[in-house]
């Protein structure tokens, strides 16, 4: 340890550890949600109100399966990557490792649930 | 060495001091419409999964979604969806190196508020 200098332990890593890895997952994720944001809202707004056969054959369509499965998988890798941020910002020590933890698992959970909802209903 | 100083060191001011500024504020909503979503996001989740699951569970779940509670939460979601969009449309014009001028600044902050609501004013006159 004492042989490592500060600015050796700076170099490239950043106040986030490693370096601009995550923003740049942020900027990919953005641009690919700024496309599938706008199809999603228009085909997932189409499924909504109807019954439940409707429904199921609406989401049995390529289309608006792999449009909605694409959108809830990189919202949920893009929304971990933010709430971290958040987290990473507000809360300190134990908590925060705990939060990260936590926010993690849900953000994977909720996306492997929609898209075994779609998987579901279009296969 | 560093470690050290890290308890000691000044902290520079922040929030709380400075007037609440337009481009401050309209970064603060991106964070918060962003993190927000979360509750349309479980909430779309849940309902696919109610509509791949059976007839009696999607009336559950469709239920909570149609009443005045759920419409809000859609309602909600549909303005912090585009809300978060104009503005992190805004931070990728900004990691290019342009708009960075105050007035630019202000005028996108301004745009990412107006643009979401008109943005959410379309999605229920076409959806």
């Amino acid at each position: 340890m004492a042989f490592l200098t500060d600015r050796k332990r700076a170099v490239g890593m950043g106040s986030a550890r490693e370096g601009t890895n995550r923003h740049w997952s942020m900027t990919v994720t953005s641009m690919a949600l700024l496309v599938l944001t706008p199809l999603f809202v228009l085909t997932f707004g189409a499924a909504l109100g109807g019954t439940q056969a409707e429904v199921a054959a609406h989401f049995a369509r390529p289309y608006p399966a792999l449009v909605t499965g694409l959108t809830l998988l990189v919202a949920a890798v893009h929304f971990k990557n933010g709430v971290r941020m958040m987290i990473e910002d507000y809360v300190h020590g134990f908590a925060r490792e705990f939060w990260i933890i936590a926010m993690t698992c849900l953000s994977y959970a909720l996306a492997a649930t929609g898209v075994f909802a779609i998987l579901k209903m279009a296969l | 060495m560093a470690e050290d100083m890290r308890s000691k060191r000044p902290l520079s001011p922040h929030l709380t001091i400075y007037r609440p500024q337009m481009t401050s504020m309209s970064s603060i909503l991106v964070r918060i419409s962003g993190n927000a979503l979360l509750v349309g996001f479980a909430m779309v989740v849940w309902w696919l999964l109610a509509a791949a699951s059976s007839a009696d569970y999607f009336a559950v779940a469709d239920g909570f979604v149609q009443s005045w509670f759920g419409q809000f939460i859609i309602l909600g979601s549909v303005w912090a969806l585009w809300y978060h969009l104009l503005g992190g449309l805004r931070h990728l014009i900004w990691d290019q190196g342009k708009m960075l001028e105050i007035e630019q600044a202000e005028k996108l902050g301004w745009a990412a508020i107006v643009g979401s609501v008109v943005l959410t004013a379309l999605t229920y006159v076409i959806v």
